[in-house]
């Protein structure tokens, strides 16, 4: 049996998600048995050719990269969004806030036309998604999780629970009672908690769960004199508006 | 003849080779940094200062320690917060876990299949399983130091402006240390691969840029040493460092006293070599590096004598940590208006962030200076002496050589905004 063909591409990010995947150090090498990468960039020099999966890394800022994704699409059977960038924009939405000409100007002056960028924009702006890593930076265990189910042919599922509740399971204290603002109430589950247990807060970099109770929700936020807005805004550090946002 | 590599592979980021060269005549020679620009300096604009390393992080999933570290550190200056030796300790210790991360990714899985004639490690899996199972235990080794300080391999969560939201458990720094002293087979194996590389022969002086060494090895500090003499307080760094646009590339490029200068693993050996740990400096002897060693490619070398040492620094500040006990602190902050800068020795060189803080806490302006963005001029420098010396090759060869120049850089070209294209015309 053939084995499938990998490839990883990136766009605007970090790098922070194929290196999550290259730091899956002791599974790495049963990974090579059971696919074939013919395409990682930042690892190898070679690539090309028609694909199984994609695993698509960043959000889209620039003309070119839109062609670019879109020739990835069309060779690609399955195409994964991996990590928040591709997902929901990730932090890149930050740039959202602002126009692009007024970021670029401040960061390298007025005369840049060549640095010109679009707002970022998460891959299902561009083209079809087929499954998402959601997380900054994704999780190892998810990813192998979800590269599993695709190799046996089911659709990966993601958690549909919010983060509170793996915060609940690790007896964590809830962040809100030390005034701190938190997102784990709307934010999909699946870190285990991670920043909760390293003692931050949830940013809600995982992106928004499916069906948000916005009724006890609101109530918590009531409780801690915040507005919609204010949680809004605290929403857009991860998450683009209109896409994944809400 | 036009050499263009278009989207150079095996570093991390985007950027493209151009080398044009018309009857023995170089006529162009540039680096073309293409990654998209992220703005974050923009970014931060506005945001409270607990959110500020948590955003910055993000700049570089590679470096992501360093960015956190040299912003917490930026953030701490500005409001006067001393942090305890505990704290400065597990940060030190963090930054080296990051530097062996990185390093390690470089020396085995960027640079070595250009010297074993692969084009990726992944056909070693295979003809050279023992070279990839050292090569992931020692990476796994870097991260696991990452997770155990900073929550986290990549993005850290538990360093906080005042020190650390979350402390390692004192088991997890005991077992941290036995895998450190049980790496050193591993170490002594992949110092004697290196000694058989044929890292080419080609040497080009320039300007070495790092952190003093005053303090010891240089990591962490508030002044800069420049190989000609100069040394400029960090919170100058702006009077000393000029910036500069160029039309092909959507990084910025940097001068000091001359056209380039150099940061990283060879400028601190060069200006520090004296500080090196006692390992480090046989491996540097039995490696022929030297403070005048001078060919870029041996990057790579230096970069190998700092794994050594780090390793043996790291279990060093793992005892240092131990001995008086882990003491649970909690950081006291207090916000004011002010200008912080600091700087940090970032695996591939010098990183600096200033912020600008208004009395609530919150970002005015931002200015990172990113050690890639540092190098490129001397690397463009680098290829502009090379090339010439190399006409007479097979182009298949010429490219393969300047791609491995721009790689002994470990140019990380996410953080200065991505690659190599060498075109021949």
């Amino acid at each position: 049996m053939t084995k499938p063909r990998i490839g990883f591409f990136d766009f605007t990010g970090c790098e922070g998600c194929q290196l999550t995947v290259l730091n899956l150090e002791a599974e790495f090498l049963e990974l090579l048995e059971l696919v074939e990468i013919v395409e990682f960039r930042e690892l190898m020099s070679e690539g090309g050719g028609e694909l199984d999966i994609a695993f698509v890394e960043g959000s889209i800022s620039r003309p070119d990269q839109i062609e670019r994704l879109a020739a990835i699409r069309a060779r690609s059977l399955t195409l994964v969004a991996l990590g928040a960038c591709a997902d929901t924009a990730g932090v890149n939405a930050l740039a959202a806030l602002r126009t692009a000409d007024d970021l670029r100007a401040e960061v390298y002056g007025s005369d840049s036309p060549h640095l010109a960028t679009l707002p970022p924009q998460p891959l299902a702006a561009h083209v079809r998604v087929d499954h998402r890593v959601p997380g900054c930076p994704i999780d190892g265990r998810e990813f192998l999780a979800v590269l599993q189910a695709l190799l046996m042919g089911r659709p990966p599922e993601l958690p549909s629970f919010s983060l509170c509740v793996e915060c609940k399971l690790a007896e964590l204290p809830c962040t809100f009672e030390a005034g701190v603002v938190c997102l784990g109430p709307v934010t999909r589950a699946g870190c285990d908690a991670l920043c909760l247990r390293g003692g931050d807060r949830c940013r809600g970099c995982r992106g928004l769960i499916d069906n948000p109770r916005s009724g006890p929700y609101h109530r918590i936020l009531e409780e801690n004199g915040l507005t919609a807005d204010d949680i809004l805004r605290e929403f857009r550090t991860f998450n683009v508006p209109g896409k994944g946002g809400a | 003849m036009r050499v263009e590599v278009r989207h150079l592979t095996r570093v991390e980021g985007h950027a493209n080779l151009v080398v044009d060269v018309a009857s023995g005549e170089l006529r162009e020679c540039r680096l073309e940094i293409v990654e998209a620009p992220r703005f974050f300096e923009s970014l931060l604009k506005g945001r409270h200062y607990s959110d500020v390393a948590p955003i910055v992080a993000r700049v570089c999933g590679v470096c992501s320690n360093s960015h956190t570290l040299v912003s917490l550190a930026a953030t701490e200056a500005a409001f006067g917060v001393e942090v305890s030796a505990q704290t400065r300790r597990l940060r030190q210790l963090l930054a080296y876990g990051e530097i062996l991360q990185s390093h390690i990714l470089h020396l085995y899985f960027l640079a070595i299949p250009d010297y074993l004639g692969v084009t990726s490690i992944l056909p070693l899996a295979k003809s050279r399983r023992e070279l990839v199972t050292r090569a992931l235990r020692l990476k796994k080794l870097a991260n696991d130091i990452c997770l155990a300080v900073g929550g986290r391999p990549v993005h850290p969560v538990t360093p906080c402006v005042g020190g650390f939201s979350a402390l390692p458990a004192a088991a997890a720094l005991q077992e941290l240390r036995r895998q450190l002293v049980a790496a050193l087979p591993d170490l002594e194996e992949t110092v004697d691969l290196f000694a058989t590389l044929p890292i080419p022969a080609f040497e080009r002086e320039t300007e070495y840029l790092s952190l003093s060494p005053d303090g010891g090895y240089p990591l962490f500090g508030s002044e800069l040493l420049s190989s000609d003499g100069a040394r400029i307080p960090v919170r100058d760094y702006r009077l000393a460092i000029e910036e500069y646009l160029t039309p092909h590339s959507t990084a910025k490029f940097a001068r000091l006293g001359r056209e380039s200068y150099m940061v990283g693993p060879l400028a601190r050996v060069k200006n520090a070599f004296g500080q090196l740990s006692p390992m480090a400096r046989q491996v540097a002897a039995a490696l022929q590096l030297e403070p005048g060693t001078i060919n870029p490619y041996r990057n790579l070398v230096a970069r190998l004598v700092e794994v050594i040492h780090c390793v043996e620094q790291a279990i060093h500040l793992v005892d240092e940590t131990l001995l008086p006990g882990l003491r649970r602190e909690v950081p006291v902050v207090t916000a004011r208006a002010g200008v912080g800068v600091a700087a940090i020795e970032a695996p591939r060189g010098t990183l600096f962030h200033a912020y600008h803080y208004d009395a609530d806490g919150c970002i005015e302006s931002a200015d990172c200076v990113i050690p890639t963005a540092q190098n490129l001029g001397n690397i463009e420098a680098d290829l502009r002496a090379l090339v010439p010396q190399l006409l007479d090759l097979p182009r298949p060869e010429l490219t393969l050589r300047l791609e491995s120049l721009v790689r002994a850089y470990d140019p990380c070209i996410s953080c200065s905004t991505h690659l190599l294209t060498v075109d021949f015309a």
